[in-house]
């Protein structure tokens, strides 16, 4: 549903984008100056509302502060897992127990099922390769898999239970 | 002023962190060249190689923030689009090799039948 043209929601779809885009530009162009800030804001107004009829329906952060420590949590385990796929890596193939598993889903938000399998692909040993809309389940490829269960039990638990804080 | 004018702890520290991404780049490489099918071979580049570029682009940082005024951010972006994206790529592959119904490696347990 379109606003009318004088609201202002019409000018500014995303109003915390629009900033972000602005904050963006300034950074990616190293320099702080009036004409950046301005040229900065004016793609901060016209990319979200070029884009705007592609957007998925908004997902709102209710939350902030358990965010900051998710992505605190992912940082080290993106490093925990570096060294163990490195190891896994430089050790003989045969080794290796590759493995699928289905994961399934207690989200329901597109873009917060699309932040944990973006997560589960950056940390220890899983990539995630197809979501089943239908189902509401990811099917994922693990490098080496001991306990299928423990798996789904880890990633829940480390996880999704704080996405579904977040975005409640 | 040149990189020689720094203290020998901070090329120290800068030269530490360019080698361990080096290094951790290398073992990703290595990962994709001979791991044995398409979907284990997707981890080599999704997970050492975002440690490699990170480390890197922390050993720029500090370079730049030395060599100029200010910090530098620009690398800080860089790895921002880079933790984006490279779930997204490895997520593309994976689905255009299930597609295709690519063979997992002899042993692979769960392989889905599409």
């Amino acid at each position: 549903m379109m606003p009318s043209i004088r609201a202002w929601r019409f000018w500014l779809p995303h109003p915390l984008f629009s900033l972000f885009l602005a904050l963006l530009w300034l950074l990616m162009v190293n320099d702080v100056s009036m004409a950046n800030a301005l040229l900065g804001l004016a793609l901060g107004v016209a990319i979200p509302m070029v884009t705007h009829g592609f957007w998925a329906e908004e997902a709102r952060i209710r939350r902030p502060l358990p965010l900051l420590r998710y992505l605190l949590v992912l940082l080290l385990d993106i490093l925990r897992s570096n060294l163990v796929v490195a190891l896994r890596i430089l050790r003989p193939a045969r080794h290796l127990k590759p493995a699928f598993f289905i994961y399934p889903l207690a989200l329901d938000d597109d873009f917060a099922i699309t932040i944990l399998a973006s997560t589960i692909s950056l940390t220890p040993g899983t990539v995630s390769l197809h979501h089943d809309a239908e189902a509401n389940t990811l099917l994922v490829h693990a490098l080496h898999l001991e306990n299928e269960a423990d798996a789904i039990e880890e990633i829940h638990r480390r996880y999704e239970r704080p996405l579904q804080e977040i975005f409640r | 002023m040149n990189s020689l004018d720094m203290s020998w702890i901070m090329q120290l520290v800068i030269a530490l962190f360019l080698l361990v991404g080096a290094v951790v780049a290398l073992i990703g490489s290595w990962g994709l060249a001979k791991l044995p099918d398409f979907y284990t071979r997707l981890h080599g580049p999704t997970k050492a190689s975002t440690l490699g570029v990170g480390c890197t682009l922390i050993g720029s940082l500090l370079f730049f923030s030395h060599q100029q005024d200010g910090v530098s951010v620009q690398e800080a972006l860089v790895t921002i689009f880079l933790f984006a994206t490279a779930p997204v790529s490895a997520h593309m592959m994976g689905k255009a090799a299930l597609r295709r119904c690519l063979r997992g490696v002899a042993g692979t347990r769960n392989m889905p039948k599409e």
